[in-house]
């Protein structure tokens, strides 16, 4: 967003107009600020805010409707993508997207989520995995690590005990009806420039009717990993991409010219 | 419009659409499977939205989205669909977004069966989910009332901006009779200011049920009961039959009601003091109506001498005819379970004795009218 404000000066960057301008109650070095934001500037990029709604879930991202200014509601916890495919069939020119985490979207509303995304419901969702639930205070969630321990995995995850990460891109990439499913990360600069192209390409395949897109977003907790910010992003980058790789796991034919140009 | 034979379900189903319906969201599940069926027809048909959901969690979901999206939404169900909404009831009723439910209610606990039951009461009337509320439930006895109250249902939820529950059970679902389909109505053609429409030229609408802070959510709930406060004033429905002198009145809603009826003309053709008195709504239940009757007096005495609760359960709107009536006259009960229907002789024989008590009041014959669930 470049704006002219005087003769010399150019503004740059700026509050985008669909992120409300109050204070999040996020914890300092928490990624949603960065998910939010660009999240919000695809939506002005767009010229989409008057036409879009959001559907936040349970969990620390509860109170989305706070921070995006545009019309929202709040589902039950796991529900979001039922709820906004009745909001998407009563409006199908509306843009609809949900916001979840993965307690949110791999455990409680896993069915859901897949039903939406197999019955190519024309809406989009931004996954924060950031592998705890965070709300409740930093418990094992069905994308926690192997080994990684949490307030109900004090030994670490035993894949034994609890079973394995689930790969939510991958899984749900495999369904007809998905037409676009993709896993960036936000532990850096260049990375949150990707995820921001992915999450507009995202925005663009429901534009375009194709089907149900997925943006999954590898995302910090510090408060809840007991680590400093930097070291959270670092974890990130360390120890989750291994078992989470980024990459395009479902991009529709529709929508691969696109997709080259915003690999650039 | 003439009256045709049409089946409980089907004219259910029908009657929601006449009453403006845009969106239906359901999930298979016997005695109300037909209802289901009849729309997946009908609404796509009329370029209205319907949709089979892949399970009731995700249907009263899907009937939320839609209603906070302004439309006039539904879905229906049996007893174990019932239990999957609850989570659901809880938001909507939180959010305060119209919402039409319709339990064709069958046998449990659990699985039960896919016999008429009346096993719900307590469910949709006290305990519709977590949190102080109550849905507004309606309950026919015949499919004409049912198509009637289907389309009163949609009213009511608009008006409060509640969720309204219409209670009917595997026999009014599964039978046919002749009624009247109600008139078409075109459908709603803006949706209201607070719907989720996108904030073009306006600020933003947010639907949510949390108010994470006290002192907000005690007000928020005391708006809401205010609002129950006046739907108990408004939306007392009921039906009296034979009650102007009857000295035993047999209270019974839905199919119960229906049978007692058989019983109770018998009992009239031979000029035996029997009457009913029908809630229709559930909740609000019609309490003071029912202790009007008890203030009755004829020769300086109370005129009722009993009350007879039929029910086809354990006795679960007794509960609410005691609290009603008191202790002065009493009551007394016979319900039938498991998808067991009362027969019209079993209500008669009841009635018979308490009536011949009235007369000659022994001891023995109180004695031998206790057998268990079917006569507390």
């Amino acid at each position: 967003m470049v704006t002219a404000t005087a003769d010399h000066e150019e503004l740059v960057y700026q509050r985008p107009e669909a992120l409300s301008d109050i204070h999040t109650h996020y914890c300092p070095g928490c990624t949603h600020g960065t998910a939010h934001r660009i999240v919000a500037e695809v939506i002005d990029e767009l010229g989409i805010q008057e036409r879009t709604i959001l559907v936040a879930s349970v969990g620390c991202s509860v109170f989305a409707y706070n921070y995006f200014e545009v019309d929202s509601c709040e589902a039950a916890h796991g529900r979001a993508p039922a709820m906004a495919t009745g909001i998407k069939r009563i409006q199908p020119d509306k843009i609809v997207f949900t916001y979840q985490g993965d307690g949110d979207l791999a455990s409680i509303g896993m069915a859901e989520v897949i039903h939406a995304a197999g019955r190519g419901e024309n809406i989009t969702t931004i996954f924060i995995n950031n592998a705890i639930y965070g709300m409740t205070g930093g418990q094992m969630a069905p994308t926690s690590l192997l080994g990684q321990k949490t307030t109900s995995s004090p030994f670490g995850r035993d894949a034994k005990l609890a079973g394995f990460p689930m790969r939510m891109a991958e899984l749900l990439a495999n369904l007809p009806g998905t037409a676009y499913s993709v896993r960036r990360s936000l532990h850096d600069a260049r990375h949150v420039i990707q995820a921001k192209k992915a999450i507009r390409l995202a925005f663009e395949t429901q534009l375009a009717g194709l089907g149900y897109s997925l943006v999954e977003l590898l995302s910090s907790c510090p408060t809840n990993w007991g680590m400093t910010p930097a070291e959270a992003l670092a974890w990130v980058e360390k120890e989750m991409i291994d078992h989470y790789p980024l990459g395009d796991y479902k991009v529709a034919d529709e929508l691969k010219t696109q997709a080259r140009r915003g690999r650039k | 419009m003439p009256k045709q034979l049409l089946k409980g379900n089907v004219a259910i189903a029908e009657a929601a659409i006449r009453a403006g319906c845009e969106a239906y969201f359901g999930y298979p599940i016997t005695p109300q499977t037909e209802l289901l069926e009849h729309m997946s027809k009908r609404m796509i048909e009329l370029d209205r939205v319907f949709l089979q959901a892949e399970s009731e969690v995700a249907a009263i979901n899907m009937v939320y989205g839609a209603a906070a999206a302004g439309a006039r939404a539904m879905t229906s169900s049996s007893s174990p669909g019932i239990s999957l909404m609850q989570e659901g009831f809880s938001y909507i009723a939180g959010s305060e977004v119209p919402v039409v439910i319709v339990d064709v209610m069958r046998g449990g606990p659990g699985l039960g069966n896919i016999q008429p039951s009346q096993g719900d009461y307590n469910q949709v009337t006290k305990t519709a989910g977590h949190g102080d509320f109550h849905p507004i439930v309606l309950a026919p006895s015949t499919i004409q009332e049912a198509m009637d109250l289907t389309v009163l249902a949609f009213d009511l939820a608009d008006k409060y901006r509640t969720l309204v529950i219409m209670v009917a059970d595997g026999a009014i679902g599964q039978m046919m009779e002749p009624a009247e389909l109600p008139p078409m109505r075109p459908v709603r053609e803006k949706p209201p200011d607070w719907a989720l429409t996108g904030a073009a030229g306006r600020e933003k609408n947010i639907n949510t049920s949390i108010h994470m802070d006290a002192e907000s959510l005690e007000a928020f709930n005391q708006r809401l009961q205010q609002k129950l406060s006046l739907i108990q004033e408004n939306e007392i429905r009921y039906e009296e039959l034979f009650l102007n002198d009857a000295q035993l009145v047999i209270v019974a809603f839905g199919t119960a009601a229906r049978i007692a009826q058989s019983a109770i003309k018998r009992l009239r053709d031979e000029g035996l003091p029997v009457g009913l008195f029908r809630p229709i709504s559930l909740w609000p239940f019609p309490e003071r109506q029912l202790a009007d009757l008890v203030a009755r007096k004829a020769k300086g005495k109370p005129l009722v001498r009993s009350f007879l609760v039929v029910e086809m359960n354990a006795g679960q709107m007794l509960h609410d005819v005691r609290k009603a009536v008191g202790t002065q006259i009493p009551v007394k009960f016979l319900g039938r379970m498991g998808g067991v229907v009362p027969m019209p002789d079993e209500i008669e024989e009841q009635a018979r004795t308490l009536l011949a008590l009235f007369r000659e009041p022994k001891k023995h014959l109180l004695q031998e009218s206790g057998n268990g669930h079917r006569n507390r």
